[in-house]
């Protein structure tokens, strides 16, 4: 009788966790909007093909930084190491085995992913400077692999000489470099489902609680350890796939995948968008990018320093003010369109 | 060997003067301040620019890069650096690459990207015959300043008034708030004297370490190493980590030149999995 006491509100307290889920799973209008309107660019703006490939590559990395620090709260200075990879990963094996890109892109996700299942264990400990130095550490590391071993990854000159199959046999990529640009955008998106399967799941949600308090995340039964372990992977595989894409829409491979700055301009996106947020490292990427072809216009050289400029001014300002500006102003377009919808709708149903 | 073990204790005492600062900063403020080498790159800039411009003397342009980096190290301690004390890390890491990235490109925007020379006085260069032993004069030089340099921070801290609030304030802040010990005043001048000696470092590791627009970058991973594998419980620790690294380092690249910084990197790794909190942290 007990039992059959306690079973009824289990059970409906089920029902309203489910639903829970549901609804923050569920697909808004603006997210449609936005996919819609990424795709667009490729027919809209096909001389911007280059620098579109390359933001759907970067926001891929934003994306994969931000699994690990906006919902794991994992602090990482050295996420170039598993793009780098990645990237050298694809690269190589283009040259040396096969050509075809979906294998070369399965070839840099999965190194990254054995890098990132190898090191998580040395960001489950200490405190956040120790994560920061120790991933730093990681990049730094194999940077100088890349470096010495110039037999093999051409060192400083870069490695050269990669040539990709056309995808799925057809469609080549040129020099105009649209199919570059539909390949990653295509491969971003279906990535992004995926990342937004995983963070709206049970699982993402352990790991928010992890990031908010882990010692209560732990006392509730959540396997801290697993969870982290598997996140960081998660996000090491994304990154190389992003870089693997870079070495194959460029057909080649420079040391700079692997700097300390691609690590810190990743980290500068996804502050700009707002971490914790699964369009953050999208639109971080966006606005970055666009920033940077204003800025090096300017000054080419010294580029850097606004954007350092742009660092120091966000964190004096707040990020936490800034992203969530950038999220109401999302909502509020949201609003407008819907209410416009609304009274469009209205004036056609009066009668002149 | 012994030339190395020489050239590696220089090279070591340099560092621990570098990053000495650092050390204070995070253990006092809990502040990751990556930016901690461009007050480096300020004093080496300040001592270039006083020799080749205005022929000040090797001698005297020290005290005035320590003076120039630690006035520049307490403006941004008191308008900026303040502000972000109780933020989280990423925060404090975002900043300090920010003003890095900002440091980085006004140097090579004002002086060019070229590596800078400064010219030693005479006396300086050149090498001394030891007992056999091949001694840099300017290493020399270096191992004295810095090892008087020492054993004067450790007798601040150790022996007066503002060494013990100091020490009192890195132990337990609040606790040290609410004794009467003016944790913020103490802080400001910490800062200060730590970029002071920093701007130091650079002004004397300009010959050594080589000096242009990146050095902030380039060192940052070393000044790092020195405060977590060194801990900042006090100031033995990161003397210790200094003076490991640098003999680590000028011994790996002679010994195995084609290793390059990998040596000190999976050292640094190793380290921190064994001994997250650093080799001589104590334990809370």
């Amino acid at each position: 009788m007990a039992g059959h006491g306690d079973d009824a509100p289990r059970g409906r307290d089920e029902a309203i966790v489910a639903a829970r889920f549901a609804r923050a799973h569920r697909v808004r209008r603006a997210e449609i909007a936005f996919w819609l309107a990424a795709f667009a660019t490729l027919l809209v703006l096909p001389r911007q093909a280059l620098i579109g490939n390359e933001i759907a590559i970067i926001a891929l990395f934003a994306l994969s930084l931000d699994l690990i620090l906006g919902y794991a709260g994992i602090v990482s200075l050295g996420h170039a190491a598993f793009f780098g990879l990645g990237a050298y990963a694809a690269g190589l094996f283009a040259r040396h085995v096969n050509a075809d890109p979906l294998l070369g892109l399965g070839v840099g996700a999965a190194a990254a992913g054995v890098l990132g299942l190898a090191t998580s264990a040395l960001v489950l400990r200490g405190a956040d400077l120790t994560r920061l130095m120790v991933t730093l550490g990681v990049a730094l590391l194999l940077s100088e692999v890349a470096n010495r071993a110039a037999a093999i990854t051409g060192g400083a000159d870069g490695l050269q000489g990669i040539v990709m199959a056309p995808l799925f046999g057809r469609f080549a990529f040129d020099l105009t470099g649209r199919t570059a640009f539909a390949y990653s955008l295509t491969v971003t998106f279906l990535l992004f489902l995926l990342a937004r399967r995983i963070v709206h799941s049970p699982f993402g949600a352990s790991l928010r609680a992890i990031r908010d308090n882990r010692l209560r995340a732990a006392a509730i039964g959540v396997p801290v350890t697993r969870r982290l372990v598997a996140i960081y992977t998660i996000a090491a595989t994304y990154a190389g796939v992003a870089g693997a894409l870079l070495a194959q829409t460029t057909q080649f491979v420079s040391l700079d995948v692997l700097a300390f700055d691609r690590s810190a301009d990743v980290l500068l996106m996804l502050v700009i968008g707002g971490a914790g947020w699964l369009y953050g490292g999208p639109v971080g990427a966006l606005v970055f990018k666009v920033a940077q072809e204003v800025f090096s216009g300017l000054t080419p050289q010294y580029w850097h320093f606004w954007i350092g400029l742009a660092l120091v001014v966000l964190v004096l300002v707040g990020r936490d003010r800034i992203s969530a500006l950038a999220r109401d102003a999302v909502a509020a377009l949201a609003d407008l369109r819907g209410t416009r919808a609304a009274r469009g709708g209205g004036s056609r149903s009066v009668p002149p | 060997m012994l030339t190395i073990l020489f050239d590696g204790v220089a090279y070591g005492m340099l560092l621990f003067v570098l990053a000495v600062g650092l050390s204070v900063t995070l253990g006092l403020m809990n502040f990751v301040n990556l930016a901690h080498g461009a007050f480096a790159m300020a004093g080496g800039y300040v001592t270039v620019l006083l020799m080749s411009r205005f022929g000040v003397p090797f001698l005297a342009c020290l005290p005035l890069a320590f003076l120039a980096a630690a006035l520049l190290g307490a403006v941004l301690e008191r308008t900026l650096y303040r502000r972000l004390y109780d933020r989280p890390h990423l925060d404090h890491v975002l900043f300090s690459i920010g003003l890095v990235f900002m440091a980085v490109a006004a140097i090579d925007y004002a002086m060019g990207s070229q590596q800078q020379n400064i010219r030693l006085p005479s006396w300086l260069s050149g090498r001394l015959d030891v007992m056999g032993v091949g001694i840099g004069r300017y290493r020399a030089f270096l191992i004295a300043t810095c090892g008087v340099l020492v054993v004067v921070l450790q007798l601040a801290l150790s022996r007066t008034r503002f060494g013990v609030r100091l020490r009192a304030a890195v132990d337990d802040r609040r606790v040290a708030r609410g004794l009467g010990i003016p944790v913020d005043r103490v802080f400001a001048v910490t800062f200060a004297v730590g970029s002071g000696l920093a701007g130091l470092g650079g002004a004397l590791g300009a010959e050594i370490l080589g000096l242009d627009p990146t050095f902030p970058l380039k060192f940052m991973i070393y000044f790092l190493i020195v405060v977590t594998v060194g801990g900042t419980a006090g100031l033995v620790g990161p003397f210790v980590a200094a003076l490991v690294l640098g003999i680590a380092d000028v011994a790996g690249k002679y010994y195995v030149p084609s290793l390059g910084a990998f040596v000190i990197y999976t050292l640094m790794i190793a380290i921190l999995l064994v001994r997250p909190q650093g080799l001589f942290a104590r334990v809370r």
